[in-house]
């Protein structure tokens, strides 16, 4: 099962949840964590894996041979990112805002063109306990940090549960995120704030067919702003974490609660068996 | 040229949009900018009066003209992401690169420009806001976020003003370099967690490369007096002025709840802390502009 947490708004609690949901289930299936935050990855505070690996993450950037070119711009005319300029005959490649489609070379009509690898981030991999985890991370200065995500996704376990922590927002990076995942839980929190970024990010997830449901954190006795507009939407409240400065305080130190704490560990694992249900009410068979 | 002093954090939910909101009730005049395209929260506190929208081109986007197609699939087989499935263009996988525009023999691949946001002018009681909203799964958010800048400069332009504020995305990726590139100061909003630490340092590393100074404050300080201490050491070591530190406070969560701005409503610990944060970043602005 392929289980998203996802949010619209940064700080909601999305990595706190995955961890504590990765670290209670790891007892009872085998668990792979994809870290897709890849700007600001922070897993790996929460699961102090011992790291084995690492790969780089490269795109193809066009190198330009100057002996063979004549200079007529087809190259830089065809890039709608604006990635080859010429300048007075001469090809200038702006390698940060390549993507790596290889199209220029397929306009070179003398054929000047091939490509180099350039790294733009890294996977890393490590496990501890019964968690695997993959964590993505973009190189600092790097605009282009979906092909990361993409890299990580694809080392997503063919069997056990696997959890994906996704970057906020809902661009392009939450897209590549949640997209094709069983189920995806919007982590929210009682504020104006969260309900509109909720909202966002309900119309996102719906726009790409994904399953997806609440998840309340920082619960209070009034989540009224949330539960009205979750009912207006049709929209499945999965759980609440209560307000808890334990909580917070564990959190500022990279810790989980259900590493030492039974309570929060049947915590997690109830909003994780909320989720399996909803997924099991939402499969077509 | 007004100055720009552009609202940080790397990590999300450090209190951005809160020290930005009390940053334009503070200041006399400044044109306010809300960078965080996919996820806008400023305009939740400023109840802004729309002044005008403008829909946003943010690249293009392949589809296939089945009246011309002869099912050849070179298209398919060529497009380096894997957009392109049973002759139909998946529109969140496509980068509008053109490929198959280019390779297709029957002229049925093509590139259409694709509306992916709308960018707004609004009016607000602490003077006017320049926004956006990025559909959902929008492609070329950075672009969208040079469009805000745009309208806020302009905006800065026709009325005479000095400062736009910025509030930004979290991240160090697309959005977050488009709204650095020409600032004048980052202000740095960062937490005691090792999350908002590490958050701090990367953020840093986009100041840094992109050659724009920062300056740093620190939300909910007495949530870890271990790590704020950490974030004193690292600001220290790096030569990072810190210009403040902002106390856990009720009220800052009760302005939050009911969409107030801070600074405007109540007095207390948090509101005196942004205060001051708010007169060093001016002095430190001033100080960066008496140079240029």
């Amino acid at each position: 099962m392929l289980i998203s947490v996802a949010s619209g708004k940064g700080g909601t609690g999305k990595t706190t949840v995955t961890a504590n949901m990765a670290w209670a289930a790891s007892g009872l299936d085998s668990v792979t964590f994809l870290d897709c935050d890849v700007e600001e990855p922070d897993s790996h505070f929460y699961l102090k894996p011992d790291w084995t690996g690492e790969e780089d993450v490269c795109l193809p950037v066009p190198v330009v041979d100057s002996s063979c070119c004549d200079g007529c711009g087809a190259c830089a005319e065809f890039c709608r990112y604006n990635a080859l300029a010429t300048i007075k005959g001469d090809v200038l490649v702006f390698q940060e805002l390549c993507h790596g489609c290889g199209g220029c070379a397929l306009a070179c009509t003398p054929k000047c063109i091939t490509y180099t690898d350039r790294r733009i981030g890294i996977v890393r991999e490590g496990s501890r306990g019964g968690v695997h985890l993959y964590q993505g991370l973009l190189d600092i200065g790097e605009p282009v940090a979906v092909p990361v995500i993409k890299r990580v996704r694809e080392k997503q376990a063919d069997s056990g549960l696997t959890l994906i922590d996704c970057p906020p927002g809902t661009g392009c990076l939450f897209v590549n995120s949640i997209r094709d995942s069983d189920y995806c839980l919007l982590v929210t929190e009682p504020s104006p704030f969260g309900r509109h970024d909720l909202d966002l990010a309900h119309r996102a997830a719906m726009e790409l067919g994904v399953p997806h449901g609440v998840l309340i954190n920082r619960s209070s006795n009034n989540d009224a702003i949330i539960d009205d507009y979750c009912k207006e939407e049709g929209l499945h409240v999965l759980g609440r974490i209560p307000f808890s400065r334990d909580l917070a305080e564990a959190c500022s130190r990279g810790e989980m609660l259900t590493e030492t704490d039974e309570t929060w560990s049947r915590r997690f694992l109830r909003i994780l068996e909320e989720v399996r249900k909803a997924c099991l009410l939402n499969s077509p068979s | 040229m007004p100055a720009k002093l552009t609202i940080l954090s790397g990590k999300g939910g450090t209190g951005k949009t809160t020290v930005v909101a009390s940053f334009l009730n503070l200041a006399s005049s400044a044109v306010a900018s809300d960078c965080d395209i996919d996820a806008p929260n400023l305009h939740l506190l400023l109840e802004p009066t729309l002044l005008s929208r403008e829909p946003f081109e943010g690249g293009m986007v392949a589809r296939i003209d089945p009246e011309k197609c002869s099912k050849c699939a070179i298209c398919e087989e060529s497009c380096p992401f894997g957009a392109i499935k049973n002759l139909a263009v998946d529109p969140f996988s496509c980068e509008g690169c053109g490929v198959c525009e280019l390779l297709c023999p029957d002229g049925a691949a093509r590139l259409f420009p694709e509306i992916t946001g709308e960018v707004f002018v609004s009016e607000t009681r602490f003077g006017p806001l320049a926004h956006a909203l990025l559909m959902p799964g929008g492609e070329a958010s950075g672009k969208l976020v040079t469009k805000v800048k745009e309208a806020a400069s302009r905006l800065a332009e026709e009325r005479g003003l000095e400062l736009i504020i910025v509030d930004g995305s979290p991240g160090i990726g697309c959005p977050v370099i488009a709204s650095v590139a020409d600032s004048d100061l980052i202000l740095a909003v960062s937490e005691p967690t090792l999350s908002g630490l590490w958050g701090l340092e990367r953020i840093h590393g986009v100041a840094r490369h992109f050659g724009v100074k920062m300056a740093v404050c620190i939300n909910k300080v007495d949530l870890n007096q271990d790590v704020a201490e950490r974030i004193r050491s690292y600001c220290s070591e790096s030569e990072l002025p810190l210009l403040g530190v902002i106390p856990f406070d009720e009220k800052v969560n009760k302005a939050t709840m009911k969409g107030e701005v801070l600074v405007e409503k109540y007095e207390g610990p948090a509101a005196s802390a942004i205060k001051g944060i708010w007169e060093d970043t001016m002095r430190i602005l001033e100080s960066i502009s008496a140079i240029t």
